[in-house]
């Protein structure tokens, strides 16, 4: 299936990915009213350190170990992609405990989490991290994985 | 306003052409007849034809066919011609009056061979030495202009519809083995004789129907090589590249046809070896010779004739048989109106040169 | 503290109402302008570190940005003007000589502007090149004087080396040092993609370049650095740089500084060593002595390869072209004045040269009227622009043209004339690793691609237009051209006829 990849040899660090996630997933239309002031929760997070950088987003593994951990049914996978339930998640943060990546994170409300589920749920149409990434080190294709 | 050689004219225009494979002289008549029927193809701004064969009693010697503007120019050409040339006999060319041929030059015409002494001490050959005096006349004789300077054959042409210049030439009087004609379509000119058609340099004579594109560029070619385009048409720039490239280089005429409209490079890479190489080689030495844009010529040379259309066959013309006879003109009606049972007539494709040269064994 | 002259060039304007702080200006801006106040959770900058690249504009997700020139001004006068006053401060300051990159900038006429191309109406077709084939491809090289023949009759292929283009555009030298390896790579793969060539300036051919070979111009110049036998035989083709247009006769300086790593080892050059090439070739002082090199470089490479005589268009170009033309040399690229540079004195760039229109009218009309137009083909640079200036040249007599500058600003270069403090925030003029990863090559080389492929689409229309369909009918067919606004001398420098005429 299509998957976000990174290449670290191309990731500058700018972290407009998280930018441009978290204004995907706001609702809004018009970026400054969505993250202006605002404290930012974005699914993809840029790991830094040594000159190397690496933006993070849910891999969605065949095998998720954050699906099988979760008490109340919320993860699920749908065409292998793993979405969230939120009016089943009861906030226990089990999946965020159990995430090998660190790929799951509470929401900006705290009481339930989020992850990124390929901008399927909104209407960015593709992912918003691989569209505005400027130097095409975040990816979406299918390598046969 | 400005005298023709002094800017490019673009023109369109009529052609016509026959050829007589077995040698059969036949009468100018025939190709006045022919080219008349395409009257409108010309706005009476130009006419000509050239002859082969037409001179059987000189036939060794060159014939330079002179316009000129009046007896001081004359005197000075005929004082080179002297210092140059063995002149075997000189006369007016005869004319007629005719309606539509008003303002004529004095016409001359010199049956000559080239002094040996000068031959000698210029260090070239006989037809190199001619073209030099030609040129030199053309570029620095004020008044003069050599029109047609081949052996055994002659240019005739004037200002006026080609059926005019044929009478007033009395062309009816000449017979030959070939005959091309032209009626021309000039966008703009002063109406000056020498900017007439066929151009001729030695036996070589173009008559040709188009706008080249690639003008500038072939001038500036040619005109390294020593050749001066003092008319400024593309008629003339295409007969010195065809004397270039067959005569100085040695090409062969369906060489210089893969020259000066060469196929294109796809045409030529899906060739097979070693054609693809000798047609890359050929297109990549002479590239400035290539010619595009619209036109179709009729070269007349000794023994033969060549018909040519541009690459995208911008502009018609087609090809005829009977018996030993060929006909080309731009339009068919031209050759129906002499020869109207046809044994073949078709459509030469762009590109693709049509040779035909007198049979094995015949003389001229 | 010394009293601070220099006033900022430009102001950095923020639109309050746009910025998230999201510090992806700050992150990007090797310059240093931008920072992030965290107390007052707002961007602030410093303009004047400011070089007005726009990174931080383009990059910018809320369009917040835009950089404007500075109102600020000193008294006018139309004598001294603030870039005047400017300089001198600069160098009452430190001393030094002012250094500038790229082109020249300065308000001299461009003469591409003032000709203006021909189409056909009525007595000649047009050729519509969707429709029809147009055909772009060029040979450059020495053309045989003589056809000759096999003993069957057949043509001789007596043709001296040639390099083969599918579109009369090259990337001309720009060498890895001043520019970084990820630009060269994408100069490399667009080359060989366009069935076209690169050249890789005088710092040498980076061993992984070498599989991109057949697509490369391999540079000599006075430096002499990274040439050696197995470097000479991987190009295509081999450039004696005699001269660049920015800056005519004077050399070339490579700091220490960016000679670091994979740059000094491909120049084989000790690493943080200045990298100083002479002006002048040490071993040609004179035009026979360009014949021996010229011919050292053919026994090299068992003459195989065509050989490239690069100049700078100064005032005597025609002669010295004409002398080129008979040293043996197959090919001549003229830079004209407005050519770029990595670094060049200042005073050189603005004052040193003339305009490459010129020049390449007056040389290839030298090289015509001595017969000698053949022996050499001619490629012309020094601020090629968009496709009409390829066909101008072409009409003019070039063969064809390089770019360097066109290609640079496809690669992101925003000409913000400052590759000599080898911060190049686009990741071009740079060897500053995070800087360099800036230039994603996957991306670089499409968009050479691209770049090319529309010129080649535009050459092809205005040819279709003209009624040529095929580009060697185009050179030198200056009736094709017409000047506008120029005087009698221009005009006949140019070898042209002013529109109307």
């Amino acid at each position: 299936m299509k998957r976000v990849y990174v290449n670290e040899e191309w990731c500058l660090g700018c972290h407009l990915c998280e930018y441009n996630c978290a204004f995907a997933n706001s609702g809004e239309t018009y970026m400054p009213k969505a993250l202006k002031d605002q404290k930012i929760y974005p699914r993809i997070q840029v790991e830094e350190g040594d000159g190397v950088n690496f933006a993070v987003s849910c891999r969605h593994c065949e095998d998720p170990i954050c699906v099988k951990s979760c008490i109340t049914g919320a993860l699920s996978i749908d065409n292998g992609v793993i979405k969230v339930n939120t009016d089943k998640c009861v906030g226990c943060y089990t999946c965020i405990l159990v995430c090998p990546y660190g790929c799951v994170m509470p929401a900006s409300d705290g009481h339930v989490i989020q992850k990124c589920e390929l901008c399927t749920q909104n209407s960015c149409g593709e992912p918003a991290c691989v569209k505005g990434c400027p130097n095409q080190a975040i990816v979406y294709e299918d390598r046969g994985e | 306003m400005q005298k023709e050689g002094q800017f490019h004219i673009p023109s369109g225009c009529a052609i016509a052409g026959l050829f007589c494979k077995d040698g059969r002289r036949v009468s100018g008549e025939s190709m006045i007849d022919s080219i008349t029927v395409m009257h409108d193809r010309s706005n009476g701004l130009g006419g000509g034809f050239a002859g082969y064969g037409i001179y059987p009693e000189h036939k060794d010697a060159y014939a330079f066919h002179v316009f000129y503007d009046n007896t001081a120019a004359k005197e000075s050409v005929e004082d080179f011609l002297t210092q140059h040339f063995d002149i075997e006999s000189l006369s007016r060319i005869p004319t007629r009056k005719t309606s539509g041929i008003t303002d004529a030059p004095l016409i001359w015409r010199y049956f000559v061979h080239p002094l040996p002494r000068m031959l000698q001490d210029m260090e070239v050959d006989e037809r190199e030495y001619v073209v030099r005096c030609v040129m030199k006349i053309n570029a620095q004789y004020d008044g003069a202009y050599v029109f047609s300077s081949g052996k055994n054959m002659g240019v005739f042409k004037a200002v006026g519809y080609p059926e005019d210049v044929g009478r007033f030439y009395k062309l009816e009087d000449y017979a030959g083995y070939c005959w091309t004609a032209h009626g021309r379509y000039p966008t703009n000119t002063p109406g000056w004789w020498g900017g007439a058609h066929p151009f001729a340099l030695l036996d070589y004579s173009v008559v040709h129907n188009g706008e080249i594109s690639s003008y500038d560029a072939n001038r500036r070619c040619i005109e390294m090589y020593g050749y001066s385009c003092n008319l400024m048409t593309d008629t003339e720039a295409i007969t010195y590249i065809v004397d270039y490239l067959n005569r100085r280089q040695g090409l062969s005429l369906e060489e210089v046809a893969n020259v000066i409209a060469a196929p294109f490079w796809s045409t030529i890479e899906a060739m097979p070896e070693p054609k693809r190489s000798q047609m890359t080689y050929l297109r990549n030495t002479f590239a400035s010779m290539l010619i595009t844009g619209p036109f179709s010529i009729l070269l007349g040379f000794s023994g033969g004739m060549m018909a040519l259309n541009d690459r995208l066959k911008l502009r018609s013309m087609v090809a005829a048989e009977k018996g030993e006879t060929v006909y080309v003109a731009s339009e068919e009606s031209a050759i129906r109106r002499i020869q109207p049972e046809l044994d073949r007539i078709w459509a030469p494709r762009g590109g693709e040169p049509l040779i035909f040269r007198l049979n094995e064994g015949v003389k001229f | 503290m010394a009293i601070n002259y220099m006033v900022p060039e430009y102001e950095v304007v923020r639109d309050p109402q746009r910025c998230i702080a999201c510090r992806v200006c700050e992150r990007q801006c090797a310059n240093e302008v931008h920072s992030y106040d965290p107390e007052l959770n707002c961007m602030r900058s410093d303009e004047t570190k400011c070089v007005n690249c726009h990174r931080c504009v383009s990059l910018c997700p809320t369009h917040a940005l835009k950089i404007v020139k500075n109102n600020d001004t000193f008294k006018l006068n139309s004598n001294w003007s603030m870039q005047a006053i400017t300089e001198i401060y600069r160098e009452a300051d430190t001393g030094g000589m002012l250094l500038s990159s790229m082109g020249n900038p300065n308000d001299y006429p461009i003469y591409w502007d003032k000709m203006l191309i021909n189409a056909s109406q009525v007595t000649n077709p047009s050729i519509d090149p969707l429709r029809e084939p147009m055909e772009t491809r060029v040979y450059l090289g020495k053309k045989p004087d003589h056809v000759e023949r096999n003993s069957d009759g057949s043509l001789q292929i007596n043709t001296p080396p040639q390099l083969e283009l599918n579109v009369p555009i090259m990337f001309s030298a720009m060498s890895y040092g001043a520019i970084s390896y990820n630009a060269h790579e994408s100069l490399a793969r667009a080359a060989t993609e366009l069935n076209t060539y690169y050249n890789t300036g005088e710092g040498g051919l980076h061993k992984d370049f070498y599989q991109y070979g057949p697509h490369t111009i391999v540079q000599v110049a006075s430096g002499r650095f990274g040439v050696h036998k197995d470097y000479l035989n991987a190009g295509a083709a081999i450039e004696i740089k005699m001269g660049q247009g920015a800056k005519p006769g004077i050399g070339g300086h490579l700091p220490g500084t960016k000679s670091v790593g994979d740059v000094a080892r491909t120049r084989m050059i000790p690493e943080g060593s200045d990298a100083i090439s002479p002006a002048p070739h040490h071993d040609i002082y004179s035009i026979e002595d360009l014949r021996q090199l010229v011919y050292s470089l053919k026994e090299a490479t068992a003459y195989k390869k065509p050989i490239i005589v690069k100049i700078a268009a100064v005032h005597n170009v025609a002669a010295i072209a004409s002398g080129i033309a008979r040293s043996g040399a197959d090919i001549i690229a003229i830079d004209g004045f407005r050519g770029g540079t990595g670094a060049a004195p200042t005073r050189i760039r603005d004052n040193v040269g003339i305009p490459i229109e010129l020049a390449l009218a007056s040389v290839d009309r030298r090289l015509r009227e001595e017969g000698i137009r053949n022996n050499v083909s001619i490629v012309v640079g020094g601020s090629i622009r968009n496709s009409a200036d390829v066909v101008k040249a072409i009409a003019l007599g070039a063969d064809a043209v390089y770019i360097g500058t066109a290609a640079l600003i496809a690669l992101g270069c925003h000409l913000c004339r400052s590759c000599q403090t080898g911060k190049c925030n686009w990741g071009i003029a740079t060897q500053r690793p995070d800087l360099v990863k800036r230039l994603n090559p996957n991306v670089g080389y499409q968009r050479l691609v691209n770049l090319v492929n529309a010129w080649q689409h535009e050459i092809m229309e205005m040819m279709g237009g003209m009624g040529i369909n095929s580009i060697e009918a185009l050179k030198g067919n200056r009736l094709m051209l017409r000047g506008v606004g120029l005087n009698e001398k221009e005009l006949e420098i140019l070898g042209i006829k002013h529109a109307g005429e």
